[in-house]
């Protein structure tokens, strides 16, 4: 950790000073705004002061090899887990992530997908996408809920963009891997979040199916919900055609177009190889 | 498989076949049972005596203990190593109801003190059992007493997400610290020789032939009743959820439920299930002590579960019927010594060779079945065993 | 009669007769070492001049004195002759001379001096006052601590000479506490002498001393009041301390049976992740085996049945291994992953193996005996420690080191290691992983075959012994932190102590019930226990 901890240090300072007024405006403008976050485990520091803030209405690949703190940066944006350091803040800065839990942040309106598919195995294709719809989430109404029409409408609409009406009687756990993945993105989509975050969708799709999911993430990006993207697949980062960061040690390496981060001497030497 | 174009598809209906044939099965058995042994001659084949009356009263009361662990474990993936606690609860509080009618027919005649109290030289009758002699009292203490232990324990364990063998484990140690505090005199609950030597119930003569019979017909309503609401539960949004809880509980935390207090719900309803059992339980055995809460009671309330096919409902309350009638009929005989030898058994047994119970194993098979021609290439999802 | 038991009626005995001796011995003035006179006494035939001459020994301090009165005790104090002389019978009748225990030449007829109850009594003074000054320190150091008891002020001047002939530092203590203790109540001595009587008893801190310091007469000078007060408030102070170090001590004991039973437990539920509800069982089965152990030396080689223990030791934990490895063999490797289904699995193992052993030697408790090594019992300061129970923290902490060392420096234990942190890679390094599972379950029950070995010495050995330790060592894992071998030594030690240090407070049932609702709420609190490992959360 020398090239990059010589980086990651700058951007701490500034803000742990007086915010300067170019921060202050970035935090009330962003919907998501992460600023000198740190993660430690054990001594290994799995984020080491990230910041980086996304817009309303962006869409933004992540890349970077293992163990560069994507997963753990999921983890602290949903309340996973607790940073060390650092602030996480939603909506403006409205909202302060790290005093939340997981569900109240699912509320708030972020949705995850996981790295493993994660759907409710036993249940229906359709009771998943029942279970994940917006709406009443208290414990006693849902005893005595009854299905609106219109909830039924929603839930045949996401049905057409996830291609998946075939099977909707199905138990999820008899769907096919790629099957699961876009259900959990559907899943998502009833949740009507404000932001996604998906991580590794397209991990074992074919390449029909990768071009698939681009074109999904993208209508869904098209509908107004910000969306980052963790992903290895480089066609699928440029079938997505939006802006890329590269994480390394649990900072941020270099940030822009696909073209221009490719094209960066650390982020070759790190992560894609020359 | 032809797929609907409304999605109103597939959606259970309260009862489905198995839970029918179930009901209809205890309405037999209620009105059967006491025509056997009210109106067949003694020395008829086909006469039910009354001891047999309260045996099977017993079962139902296991039954419907069951189908309380059922509720939980088959649907929300808590093993509870407990709850045997929340059925000796409710078995407490209703006991403690018949001692407060025995009055002046006790040993030392008095009449507001139980026996033992008496016997342990204490003047006055201790807070805790005031009211007792009102069965209405009583009554909502045998939902209140466990519902309420459930709700701080659950509050406690679910809040700070203690799952799977954790909280197996430290249910374990709730009935057991029970136990020891229940063996005390100094608890004013009898000790070690418990409550006992009940008079009557609501002025009836409780060794009378007409309120046995009517106790195993509330035992058998009791239970059939407990079906009805863990079907209506497990089948509205909230059992969904639930079973999406056990499943992938952080799924459902990110999903925007608050896992821990589906959990809870169902925990605290589970334990009122399984007070109102031991409340059953009490009058048809004439005694409740503190045994009821050795973790080993707890865990044999599992391998009924399991016998029968756990997050089946109906499989429980068989399980239960069919571990216990094996259990009488083998500790009666010259089998005796080797009963303990065929529990085990049991239990190595249903775990390896029969993990989805009777009835689950049945559910599968019928599946396969019906599903045989559709997608032959697809296996059903098997339901992995949840933790 | 023992000499302890004669020792312990010394007191009264004093009390009786030595204000008498005292008085005789007064008058006769007689000088340390010259008997002669004394011996002269028993010759008389006359009870008033035998309780004189025992005055007489009983302050010379002869070496001698003590083998004449304890020969007149047995009566084998022989006089006669002319002049008449006094004689010991010694071995095989012959008369011994009593000043140098040889036999005499020309032994004259004689006749033997004659005893009644008043003599006996002075016997039995003088003896005691002899044993003041006896060529054993031990003795004398016992003799010390009687008359401090007494407090007898009669036995003042027999303690005075004592006193100043004694160069034990350890008696000499002892001699000068019991005078204190004496001065501390004696009527006409000055407020300065109180007050060093005072603080000597006060820095003895113990029981007796409070007693004594609390005697201080209401008619003493407020200074030497003010001085018992100050020395009383220390000693409870002190004592105090004393009592938490012996709770912490037996809190140690407690902790290190728990650690025994646990730390199988912490194996095959800590690293495998089996919730081996048989473990229980394990510890049972090693019990019995020391049980059976013994019943073969007892029968068979009555010589070796100190060593029992130590025989039955590696005996348990091959037997018990065996039937770990059986179990994973035939039935928990198949439940891999399914945690639940082990425990019930498990639970149906321990019902059967119960009843099996139920069915074997009986439903009630086998006798199982301690080897004399570890019997008996010492004292550090005022605490009193017991030697089996040292034997079993010892054996704890032995074993626990044993299975860390093993896990740590073996090629198994790498194995095991291996095998637990990543099943797949450890197989395709050409790990036997099914063998490593096998190894580790038996490893694991064997190590509670050897607890059973320990707590067999403490415990009842019946079918249910086990089941009255699973519950106990589950919460001991969970409470330390599941997968790790420190957290169960701390744990157990800690969950023992505890549990020790709330007895005195709420009585020993609800103590448990208090620990085990405490353990409740920590485990929520920390659900991974004291020492749990962090890392990046897994998923789903």
């Amino acid at each position: 950790m020398t090239a990059t901890a010589t980086l990651a240090p700058a951007t701490a300072e500034l803000a742990t000073a007086e915010p300067a007024p170019a921060a202050k405006k970035e935090l009330t403008e962003a919907l998501l705004y992460l600023d000198a976050v740190t993660v430690t485990f054990d001594g290994f520091r799995a984020l080491n002061a990230l910041s980086f803030t996304v817009d309303p209405g962006e869409m933004r690949a992540v890349i970077g090899p293992n163990g560069a703190g994507k997963t753990t940066m999921m983890d602290v944006i949903t309340g996973k887990t607790r940073p060390d350091r650092g602030d996480v803040f939603f909506d403006g800065g409205i909202t302060d992530l790290t005093k939340l839990d997981e569900t109240q942040i699912a509320t708030l309106g972020i949705g995850r997908k996981f790295q493993k598919p994660t759907v409710f195995e036993n249940h229906t294709v359709l009771d998943n996408l029942r279970l994940a719809l917006k709406g009443q989430r208290r414990a006693l109404p849902n005893i005595f809920r009854r299905e609106s029409a219109a909830a039924r409408e929603r839930i045949d609409e996401i049905f057409e963009t996830i291609r998946l009406t075939e099977h909707r009687d199905r138990l999820g756990g008899a769907l096919s891997h790629g099957q699961k993945q876009w259900l959990e993105i559907g899943m998502l989509l009833a949740q009507d979040p404000k932001l996604l975050l998906v991580d590794e969708p397209v991990a074992g799709m074919t390449d029909a199916e990768t071009a698939q999911t681009a074109e999904l993430l993208r209508a869904i990006n098209a509908n107004g919900h910000s969306v980052v993207v963790v992903e290895h697949d480089m066609t699928f980062v440029r079938d997505l055609g939006v802006r890329v960061m590269c994480l390394h040690e649990g900072s941020v390496l270099a940030e822009g177009t696909l073209d221009q981060v490719s094209a960066n001497e650390r982020v070759i030497e790190v992560y894609l190889g020359r | 498989m032809s797929t609907s174009p409304m999605n109103m598809t597939r959606q259970p209906a309260l009862l489905g076949t198995s839970g029918i044939i179930f009901l209809a099965v205890l309405v037999a058995v209620s009105v059967l049972v006491p025509v056997l042994n009210l109106a067949v001659a003694p020395d008829s084949a086909v006469h039910v005596p009354t001891y047999v009356v309260s045996l099977l009263g017993k079962y139902l009361t296991y039954a419907l203990l069951a189908l309380s662990v059922d509720l939980i474990w088959g649907y929300v993936g808590i093993l509870s190593l407990g709850q045997g606690a929340f059925f000796a609860l409710g078995g407490y509080a209703m006991g403690m109801y018949l001692m407060r009618q025995i009055g002046t027919r006790g040993v030392y005649g008095d009449p507001v003190l139980p026996d033992f109290m008496v016997f342990l030289n204490w003047k006055e009758l201790p807070w805790f059992w005031y009211g007792f002699d009102m069965f209405p009292f009583a009554a909502l203490m045998v939902l209140l007493a466990p519902g309420l232990l459930a709700l701080v324990f659950g509050w406690f364990a679910f809040r700070s997400r203690v799952t799977g063998v954790y909280l197996s484990i430290i249910t374990q140690a709730m009935t057991f610290a029970l136990l020891l505090a229940f063996f005390r005199n100094d608890m004013g609950f009898g000790g070690n020789n418990g409550l006992t030597d009940f008079k009557d119930i609501l002025g009836f003569n409780i060794q009378a032939d007409g309120t046995r019979l009517v106790l195993f017909v509330l035992s058998a309503l009791a239970l059939a009743l407990g079906y009805v609401l863990c079907r209506f539960l497990v089948r509205s949004h909230f059992g969904k959820v639930l079973v999406a809880i056990r499943d992938a509980e952080t799924r459902v935390r990110f999903t925007g439920y608050r896992a821990e207090n589906y959990k809870l719900v169902a925990f605290v309803v589970s334990a009122m299930l399984a007070g109102i059992a031991g409340a059953l339980y009490v009058p048809q055995v004439g005694i409740i002590n503190p045994s009821e809460f050795s973790p080993a009671n707890s865990i044999e309330i599992i391998v009924w579960v399991a016998v029968g096919g756990r997050g089946t409902l109906v499989g429980a309350a068989l399980g239960a019927v069919l571990v216990n009638y094996a259990k009488t009929y083998f500790t009666s005989g010259i089998l005796a010594p080797y009963w303990l030898f065929m529990l085990g058994g049991l239990f190595v047994a249903v775990t390896l060779f029969l993990p989805k119970g009777i009835v689950g194993t049945f559910y599968e098979w019928r599946e396969k079945r019906r599903q045989h021609d559709d997608i032959p290439d697809e296996p059903l999802a098997t339901p992995r065993p949840a933790e | 009669m023992t000499s302890s038991a004669r020792l312990s009626r010394l007191p009264r005995v004093l009390c009786a007769a030595l204000a008498l001796l005292f008085a005789a011995a007064l008058v006769q003035r007689v000088e340390a070492q010259d008997i002669s006179a004394a011996l002269g006494q028993l010759t008389t035939n006359k009870y008033d001049d035998t309780e004189a001459a025992l005055g007489a020994l009983a302050l010379s301090g002869s070496p001698a004195a003590a083998g004449i009165v304890s020969a007149l005790a047995d009566g084998k104090l022989f006089f006669g002759g002319t002049p008449p002389r006094v004689f010991i019978e010694g071995t095989g009748g012959a008369l011994l001379d009593p000043l140098t225990m040889q036999p005499v030449a020309d032994a004259p007829a004689v006749k033997p001096v004659r005893v009644n109850n008043r003599i006996r009594r002075a016997i039995d003074a003088a003896s005691g006052a002899l044993s003041l000054v006896s060529l054993d320190a031990a003795k004398r150091r016992e003799a010390a601590l009687a008359v401090g008891r007494s407090r007898d002020e009669a036995a003042l001047p027999a303690l005075e000479m004592a006193l100043g002939k004694e160069t034990d530092p350890k008696v000499k203590s002892a001699m000068n506490l019991a005078r204190a203790s004496i001065l501390i109540g004696k009527e006409g001595i000055t407020p300065a002498e109180r007050i060093a009587a005072v603080e000597l008893v006060g820095a003895e801190g113990n029981q007796d001393a409070l007693a004594i310091l609390r005697s201080v007469p209401e008619s003493a000078a407020p200074e030497v009041k003010q001085a018992a007060a100050a020395a009383i408030e220390g000693i409870e102070r002190n004592l105090a301390l004393w009592g938490v170090a012996q709770n912490v001590w037996y809190g140690l004991s407690l902790g290190s049976v728990l650690l025994l039973a646990a730390i199988g437990l912490a194996i095959t539920f800590g690293v495998m992740g089996v919730i081996n509800m048989a473990h229980g069982e394990m510890v049972m089965l090693g019990a019995y085996t020391t049980y059976v152990v013994q019943e073969v030396i007892r029968t068979s080689y009555p010589g070796l049945f100190d060593a029992s223990l130590l025989i039955a030791i590696p005996l348990a934990f091959v037997f018990t291994g065996l039937i770990g490895v059986l179990i994973e063999r035939t039935v928990i490797r198949f439940l891999y992953g399914r945690a639940l289904e082990t425990l019930l699995a498990t639970w149906g193992i321990s019902l059967i193996l119960q009843q099996a052993i139920r069915t074997i030697f009986g439903p009630t408790n086998r006798e199982v005996g301690a080897p004399s090594w570890m019997s008996g019992s010492f004292e550090i300061g005022h605490l009193s420690i017991t030697s089996g129970r040292l034997w079993i923290i010892v054996f704890a902490l032995m074993v626990f080191f044993a299975l860390l060392a093993t896990l740590r420096l073996t090629r198994i234990g790498l194995e095991m290691r291996a095998v637990t942190q990543n099943r797949r890679m450890a197989a395709s390094m050409g790990i036997r992983t099914n063998w490593v599972d096998a190894m580790t379950f038996g490893l694991g029950s064997g190590i509670a075959g050897m607890a059973g070995v320990a707590l067999s010495q403490i415990d009842n050995v019946s079918p249910n012994l086990g089941q009255s330790y699973i519950i106990d060592s589950f919460l001991v894992v969970v409470f330390g932190g599941v997968g790790n071998l420190w957290g169960t030594l701390v744990g157990a030690m800690t969950l023992g102590v505890a549990n020790k240090l709330l007895e005195p407070y709420a009585g020993a049932v609800l103590g448990k019930i208090s620990l085990l609702v405490i353990v409740i709420l920590f485990i929520q609190k920390r659900p991974r226990g004291l020492f749990a490992l962090k890392g990046r959360s897994i998923e789903a």
